[in-house]
């Protein structure tokens, strides 16, 4: 297949491997931030070929994951609402709120939830439907967020009135300002989402390069993308720079993607967001402006979302942060599986907890 | 000049077609027995009864709920024929007849019933296996999808055909009879809407004439296991296949075939072809020395044309936990046997099977 088959060639990957290995002069500890990549290492068996030198430490880039139990819990109000309809994203389906629901319990309970494709999905589900009040929990981050940003112009273009978000959209460079503060995480290199990349560009991880000595390379998610990033990244270290470099240049430019930033700027604002495991991080989130308000599922059915309380003994936020390994976790593999997860690094294919799950340890 | 005709309204199943009274008898005559009469079903006994069958009975049962019922490639009248015809053939039988139980919702279009019983009717005759007994039941509309089809079907094994998952032997090869993943996308992209580019359709298909060219032309016994990967893809049946054998499988993912549309479609839904449904392959694990004998003649039919060996049964199973859990507390990973494939990059990856129903991700 064109665009793939190119980027998983055994001889590419034998010969990058050989050249990361060569430039590997000490071990070293990079985050990956985002889920896609951790699975992609998983799922291509990277993990078990790389040189036992780097380690990797995956990141809070997961959206599910990191979409907090009270928002799971705001959701299913809104589900049990007479009236409405909930369009939602295939793996937010199965994440436990508070008490340990989820929307697929709800659904089976009555409650009218699909699974769509897209937000453009759920603004066709509330065209069909104008008598129910359509909601599609907004989550992601900044690859997620103008396309539910557009489908609310649409929504407004075509006078659509039962159509509603709740927006938990985040951003992803201020998580990872705080988490860098921690200096128990000690990494030394970050390989920077290519998605949320050619959003925001390369040049939005400058700050973090800058204050935490920290080499930045942004990665696409082939196996030959991520090998490439990770010779970058180990000049970098091996020579003692740290820069932003871009690995992924047929994807990702310097400024990213103005028109699409400049799009959301006009629906959404940054509020203070709760992160699962993390808590909440100042301007971390995306609220829908007043302007936009009737837009605003939360606002016009005045749901209180309310504190979250995390499932006992679960480690998803120290996994978030990268403090913990899934194995360490006790309900890891025992209480906690893809087929009843506890914590949502379980839920999503892109979790953490999934990938080690899923794909196994043993490699490495 | 013509006159236009009111169209007559759509007729549709009512609830009097399954209360056992005239409008039962009525849809009986001019529509199952119009298409799918034969000498036992027509009889409109209680019972069939087939002649004395000397040997071995392998017997079986399948229900089939399949959303949305038409789909290219098919629909839930082909499956409801291919399926339970290929679940006797996994066992080295010969599908001698089958039953077909209807269960259909108030409202369905008898033009979508005629389709769909047209299509059991057209896979019934070229399969060679006749339906023989039926029933059919009308409940309300909500109460069922449109039309939910369960049929049951009968087979001979042959004297020394012994096939089955615990007989997989270390040294085996796996063969898939062609490529993966068909059905299930094409099921998942019509259930979303997704009209994608190429041309996915679904794999539906009778295996067991292949099955019995396989038997006839092989040393006997030769054919350890075979096992049609249907829900839960091709992953979650070799780890079914691991764990009744307690051996381990490896295999090669250049080795598998999946057609270009359908890796597509999966790279851009995020799913796993490997945990795709298929309803017209079939893995057979079989002696490692007719190997290749046996992969010519799979590909001498039409049904394996593509068939291909993906892997090896290796011994070394018996492992107790793919994720060290086992220690304290019941692990629920595969408690024996176990799957390993080989990237395509070189790497390898343990593959368990598939855990709820296939989600696309979100980015």
């Amino acid at each position: 297949m064109k665009y793939v088959d190119e980027f998983r060639d055994p001889e590419l990957t034998a010969h990058l491997l050989h050249e990361l290995t060569a430039a590997t002069t000490r071990p070293f500890r990079v985050m990956e931030v985002c889920g896609t990549h951790t699975m992609a290492i998983f799922r291509s068996g990277l993990r078990g070929l790389l040189p036992p030198e780097i380690e990797l430490i995956s990141g809070p880039g997961c959206p599910v994951c990191v979409t907090s139990a009270s928002h799971i819990d705001a959701f299913l109000q809104m589900a049990e609402l007479p009236g409405t309809h909930l369009a939602v994203f295939g793996d937010l389906f199965r994440v436990p709120g508070s008490n340990g629901t989820t929307l697929a319990h709800a659904r089976a309970r009555g409650a009218k939830i699909d699974v769509v494709y897209s937000a453009m999905d759920g603004l066709e589900l509330a065209r069909r439907n104008p008598d129910e009040q359509v909601i599609f929990p907004g989550i992601g981050f900044e690859t997620t967020t103008p396309g539910i940003g557009a489908t609310i112009l649409a929504a407004g273009q075509q006078n659509i009135d039962n159509f509603m978000v709740f927006s938990t959209h985040k951003t992803m460079i201020p998580p990872l300002m705080a988490l860098l503060g921690d200096p128990a995480l000690a990494i030394e290199g970050l390989l920077c989402p290519g998605h949320v990349s050619s959003i925001i560009g390369a040049a939005a991880y400058q700050p973090l390069a800058e204050q935490n000595h920290l080499a930045c390379v942004v990665s696409g998610f082939e196996p030959t993308d991520i090998l490439q990033a990770l010779i970058l990244m180990a000049r970098q270290i091996g020579e003692g720079r740290s820069e932003v470099e871009n690995a992924y240049t047929r994807a990702v430019t310097w400024e990213g993607n103005g028109r699409a930033r400049a799009m959301v700027a006009t629906i959404f604002e940054p509020v203070d967001m709760e992160w699962r495991g993390l808590g909440t991080i100042a301007g971390s989130g995306l609220a829908i402006k007043k302007e936009y308000g009737g837009f605003d599922a939360q606002s016009r059915l005045s749901i209180t979302v309310p504190e979250s309380k995390e499932p006992p003994g679960c480690l998803c936020g120290q996994i978030l942060k990268g403090i913990t390994a899934p194995p360490s976790c006790p309900l890891f593999g025992r209480r906690c599986t893809p087929s009843s997860p506890i914590g949502p690094c379980m839920v999503s294919s892109e979790g953490t907890c999934s990938a080690w799950f899923t794909y196994g340890n043993e490699t490495r | 000049m013509t006159q236009n005709i009111p169209r007559k309204t759509v007729e549709t199943i009512l609830l009097d077609h399954g209360s056992g009274g005239l409008a039962s008898q009525e849809l009986i005559s001019t529509l199952f027995l119009k298409h799918l009469g034969n000498t036992i079903l027509s009889a409109l006994e209680d019972s069939a009864v087939m002649d004395n069958q000397l040997g071995r009975l392998a017997f079986t049962t399948d229900s089939y709920v399949v959303d949305p019922i038409f789909f290219p490639g098919g629909d839930i009248g082909t499956l409801a024929v291919h399926g339970t015809i290929n679940d006797l053939a996994m066992r080295g039988a010969r599908p001698l007849c089958l039953s077909l139980g209807l269960i259909l919702e108030e409202g369905l279009p008898l033009a979508d019933l005629e389709r769909i019983i047209i299509s059991i009717r057209d896979a019934s005759l070229s399969s060679g296996v006749p339906i023989v007994t039926g029933d059919t039941k009308v409940v309300p509309r909500g109460k069922a999808d449109k039309i939910f089809i369960n049929t049951s079907g009968i087979g001979l094994v042959a004297e020394g055909v012994e096939i089955s998952a615990t007989r997989a032997q270390a040294g085996d090869k796996i063969i898939l009879s062609g490529s993966m993943g068909d059905h299930g996308i094409t099921i998942m992209t019509r259930r979303a809407g997704i009209a994608l580019a190429g041309d996915l359709r679904s794999d539906s298909m009778a295996l067991h004439t292949m099955v019995q060219r396989l038997l006839a032309g092989l040393q006997p016994g030769s054919i350890h296991t075979l096992r049609d990967p249907t829900r839960g893809g091709v992953a979650t049946s070799l780890c079914e296949i691991a764990g009744s054998s307690g051996l381990m499988i490896e295999i090669e993912e250049k080795c598998i075939p999946v057609r270009p549309e359908v890796r597509a479609a999966c790279e851009i839904l995020g799913l796993d072809p490997l945990y795709l449904a298929n309803e017209g392959k079939c893995l057979a694990l079989v002696a490692p020395d007719i190997a290749d004998q046996a992969l010519a003649l799979m590909r001498s039919c039409p049904e394996g044309a593509e068939a291909a060996i993906i892997g090896t049964v290796t011994s070394g199973g018996r492992s107790s936990s793919v994720h060290g859990a086992s220690d304290t507390g019941p692990s629920l990973a595969v408690a024996t046997g176990r799957v390993v494939l080989k990237t395509t990059i070189g790497g390898t990856r343990v593959i368990t099977p598939l855990h709820g129903a296939p989600l696309p991700r979100i980015c």
